[in-house]
């Protein structure tokens, strides 16, 4: 079993940051980011809100400036780059649209800016997703709103597509749609997907490579299963607990009464045997948990600390 | 169906083994494709392609050009063995282990599985 992710050259990268750094007047978006994203993979790009995960999909996207840092899309700066931005689809949250349009001219000029689209599957899309076509947009519920942009998203099959928090009302429903059709139209015309999202749970199967942001520093850029398993919930009695955990790093330390619950970095097989030999009980952390601990990590050592 | 913590792409390989040891998949017979598994277990393709590349580097599956993928010949046999082997440390230890804390001695232990074994 080996860990097969190959060692990622910045040719091949589609998107390449080095240093990047945004700041809006004194405060710092983006601190000294640095990643790549491969071709073909879903990544995720996940942080609280504010952590920054939007000022630096506008970047790539060339609708902002970097302060410093290089940043390549395609090889090449995204700014103002006609050769870059045509293979890109940035599906925002806050998209907005001229007063009058109705769904369908926004499907009828998306041709003009994603030579891959295909009318077909937005019709298929529209269908499933019950959209009125004829509706004003300023008349659509939220929900819909969301799917105008996810259809869009979806069909202009872009080489470089970015969703960011792309479904703001969508019921559950509507949300598998967008999954399972994202999926399946994935794996017929690989291209490279951003996903930005706080539903974290819904996506985390969805996702090849996890990018975490928190307070403007990326704080984890790997492989979604080198993260799953990469912490464990060890539960017992407070002094089993604490012998077992001895000399680890610990994530998260919750107890009540003698009972002691904490979170800890990846077990192997002979440290799980040890760990059911001495009566503790093991459970797996989700990548929401594991994300929801790091960004915690600060607060929360003051609070073991003190 | 996907269980936390375990990596998927070994989720995604010990169940094609479980149809395969089932007897659901014959050997010789087509699996799905990567495609397909991604879209059923709702999984990142690269991910079930893992699980299914797994499968071919241990001769449990072979690829035809152009056709698919297919269970080889004496699959069946060679997993059920790679299982026996792992029984002890995946079950009977942790049995023994709980047994022990239950404060039930190894002859009592023998007991309960005959007995079950009857009734089963």
């Amino acid at each position: 079993m080996t860990s097969s992710s190959p060692s990622s050259t910045a040719s091949s990268a589609v998107v390449s940051v080095h240093g990047l750094t945004k700041r809006f007047g004194k405060v710092t978006a983006v601190d000294n980011a640095s990643f790549e994203i491969q071709p073909n993979t879903i990544t995720g790009l996940l942080g609280r809100n504010g952590a920054g995960k939007t000022t630096i999909m506008q970047v790539l996207t060339g609708q902002d400036f970097a302060t410093s840092g290089d940043v390549r899309v395609f090889g090449e700066h995204p700014t103002e780059n006609a050769r870059v931005l045509s293979r890109i689809s940035f599906i925002k949250e806050s998209q907005r649209y001229p007063d009058d349009f109705q769904p369908k001219h926004v499907f009828q000029s998306a041709p003009w800016f994603f030579e891959n689209w295909d009318a077909d599957f937005a019709a298929q899309l529209v269908e499933e997703f019950r959209l009125p076509v004829n509706r004003r947009i300023k008349k659509l519920s939220r929900g819909q709103l969301s799917a105008v942009g996810v259809i869009v998203g979806l069909a202009s099959r872009a080489p470089l597509t970015f969703f960011d928090e792309p479904y703001l009302g969508l019921d559950a429903v509507a949300r598998q749609l967008f999954y399972d059709r994202l999926l399946a139209d994935f794996a017929e015309h690989p291209r490279t997907v951003v996903l930005s999202t706080h539903l974290i749970d819904e996506v985390s199967q969805l996702l090849e490579h996890v990018l975490v942001i928190d307070q403007g520093t990326l704080i984890i850029d790997e492989p979604a299963e080198t993260l799953r398993g990469s912490a464990t919930t060890v539960v017992g009695t407070r002094t089993a607990v604490d012998a077992f955990v001895a000399g680890r790093d610990v994530l998260h330390r919750d107890g009540i009464g003698g009972l002691a619950s904490v979170t800890v970095g990846r077990l192997d097989a002979d440290e799980r045997r040890e760990a059911a030999q001495a009566g503790l009980e093991l459970s797996p952390v989700s990548l929401q948990q594991l994300i929801v601990r790091k960004t915690n990590l600060t607060e929360k050592e003051f609070e073991t600390q003190s | 169906m996907i269980d936390e913590g375990k990596p998927i792409f070994l989720q995604i390989a010990e169940q094609i083994e479980n149809d395969i040891i089932a007897g659901s998949i014959a050997e010789e017979s087509q699996v799905p494709s990567t495609n397909e598994f991604a879209a059923f277990y709702r999984i990142n393709p690269a991910t079930a392609g893992k699980g299914v590349n797994r499968l071919v580097d241990d001769g449990i599956l072979y690829k035809k050009r152009g056709i698919g993928m297919f269970v080889a010949e004496g699959a069946r046999a060679r997993l059920v063995d790679a299982r026996r082997t792992r029984f002890r440390d995946e079950f009977i230890r942790p049995l023994i282990a709980e047994a022990a804390k239950l404060g039930i001695d190894p002859d009592q232990l023998t007991e309960m599985i005959s007995t079950e074994g009857v009734s089963a």
